[in-house]
């Protein structure tokens, strides 16, 4: 009931946030520059909230979520620049593809803990990354020239659908498991949950998400080339997910739309944006060591005015 | 109802169990003993499944459970307080028990489940909706046991209850442990703290580096005199 209640509302502040927006656009207050961030602010977004289900869900500390992008923009790209196909299909197939990916790394580096399994994941981005940079099929180092046909409504739709499915599932009976599994792997072990594929999915959906948010990314910048999915890429993204609060869906939306603001602002000065994103960390960690939502999320902010707070 | 035979159990080349045979009938509270690093949570890690014994077998009912994956253990009717209790300390009391009763499906079986868990625990009713990590130590314990009965044990395996805990709380848990024993369900216990575990015990076994030394009704343990010397401080 409460939970459905939430669904049409997030759903209804989404289609009027994507009515402004796209009357903004038609109207020609939101010039190709801002429609560019917005849908920038889209991926990161996704991007986020993919790696959350892993990282603040689950508990797993991936590292490598960049590689599962280059995944999904590389087939997507391939889908539609040499095979001819149109956008939504080349966007699934990259996600499946991704999600393929995930599922082929995730069955044996799950096993690991810890540093391990993000030393894995991390050494596992950095392979997918060469072996496209050594293909000549997609152009090796030079990159793969795709035309841009995103548009704010194909991100817009993206981040909508990723939320959904990935709110969804954190409060079904499966992502119980999954928080189980990040509150105390023993302990839901013995309760008879099947730790190890509660993991597997987790990562595999996570995977899922970062394939369609590669695809998008990659049909917006006419270009994709491999240096743009190194290890910082991944370290971005795990960053919006930290700043946000490990656990918290709304805390890694709001940060990732945060630091895209940000890093736009400061997009003439690259080199300064990983040194303030530094800054910004070392703050946070210091005076909000639980990030800055914590575990909550952004709808139990407004049910602690009702209820007093005791409902979490 | 559950009975090892000759089980070996390995940490990479530590030999941690060595030829460990026992039994529990149905209806007992069974009781390990032994000092720290005798074996004894290492045994009931390997019951329930969180370990893998590298020979040996272990029949539960009529099923052979010896390296069986803990959530078929779990079906089958065998839960794990684990030790140190192992709340899910980002949720609340009544999370912690529904999680404990994840691998069921009967809505109206959990409700009156978790009512049946209020009644042996008030304190929990209280706080019910408190993040666990949050409670005492007693009353983490006690809702470990809560979460564990959840999945309605047959055999209910219980791991240093008494751990860290004062004296006070460890009679209010041994006593709680001999009502949930009354009403049907066969309980295995480690403990470090013999005296208490004896005196709720039908049998016991004393377990030193990883074998059983010494079995027998608890009456006769606690009168042995080599217990009394080793593990009960006796005079």
């Amino acid at each position: 009931m409460k939970k459905s209640k939430a669904f049409w509302g997030f759903l209804v502040l989404a289609l009027v946030i994507y009515a402004v927006v796209q009357g903004m656009i038609s109207g020609g207050i939101l010039d190709l520059y801002y429609q560019n961030i917005l849908i920038q602010m889209c991926i990161n977004i996704m991007l986020a909230v993919s790696l959350h289900i892993v990282i603040g869900v689950t508990g797993q500390f991936s590292i490598g979520h960049a590689g599962f992008m280059a995944v999904g923009a590389y087939i997507s790209a391939i889908a539609t620049m040499k095979l001819g196909l149109s956008l939504p299909v080349a966007i699934i197939m990259g996600a499946v593809i991704s999600a393929l990916a995930g599922l082929l790394v995730g069955i044996p580096s799950l096993r690991l803990k810890g540093d391990y399994l993000a030393i894995a994941t991390l050494g596992f981005a950095e392979i997918i990354r060469i072996i496209f940079l050594n293909v000549d099929y997609v152009g090796g180092a030079a990159g793969m020239v795709v035309t841009n046909m995103t548009t704010w409504t194909y991100a817009f739709v993206g981040v909508v659908i990723t939320i959904l499915v990935i709110a969804n599932f954190t409060n079904s009976r499966h992502g119980r498991g999954c928080i189980s599994i990040r509150e105390d792997e023993i302990a839901s072990d013995a309760m008879g949950i099947n730790t190890t594929y509660y993991k597997v999915v987790a990562f595999t959906i996570g995977s899922f998400f970062a394939g369609v948010a590669g695809a998008i990314y990659a049909h917006n910048f006419f270009i994709i080339q491999p240096t743009t999915f190194n290890f910082l890429k991944s370290f971005d993204i795990l960053i919006y997910v930290v700043l946000g609060g490990l656990g918290s869906l709304s805390g890694a939306t709001i940060a990732a739309i945060f630091l895209t603001i940000v890093s736009a602002y400061l997009a003439n000065f690259p080199e300064t944006r990983m040194i303030i994103y530094s800054l910004v960390l070392i703050i946070v960690m210091l005076y909000r060591p639980t990030g800055l939502m914590g575990t909550k999320e952004i709808t139990s902010l407004f049910k602690f005015g009702k209820k007093g707070g005791s409902k979490v | 109802m559950l009975k090892v035979n000759n089980i070996d159990v390995f940490y990479g080349n530590i030999h941690a169990l060595k030829d460990i045979s026992l039994e529990v009938n149905e209806g007992e509270i069974v009781t390990l003993i032994g000092a720290n690093g005798a074996g004894k949570s290492t045994l009931l890690k390997t019951l329930s499944g969180l370990l893998k014994p590298k020979n040996g077998n272990i029949l539960y009912l009529t099923q052979q459970i010896a390296g069986k994956p803990a959530q078929t253990i779990v079906k089958s009717g065998i839960s794990h307080v684990p030790e140190g209790r192992r709340v899910f300390s980002n949720m609340s009391v009544e999370e912690n028990l529904e999680l404990g009763a994840y691998l069921r499906n009967d809505r109206d079986g959990i409700k009156k489940d978790i009512d049946y868990v209020y009644e042996l625990f008030p304190i929990l009713d209280e706080r019910r909706k408190q993040l666990s990590g949050t409670l005492s130590g007693g009353e983490q314990q006690m809702l470990a046991m809560g979460r564990a009965l959840m999945a309605k044990p047959k055999l209910l395996l219980m791991d240093e209850p008494s751990m860290g805990l004062a004296p006070l709380v460890v009679k209010k848990i041994f006593e709680i442990i001999k009502t949930v024993n009354s009403q049907g369900t066969t309980v295995l216990l480690v403990e470090q703290n013999a005296n208490m575990a004896l005196s709720i015990a039908d049998r016991a076994y004393v377990l030193e580096t990883g074998k059983i030394v010494l079995s027998g009704t608890a009456k006769e343990l606690q009168e042995s005199e080599q217990v009394k010397a080793a593990y009960l401080g006796g005079l």
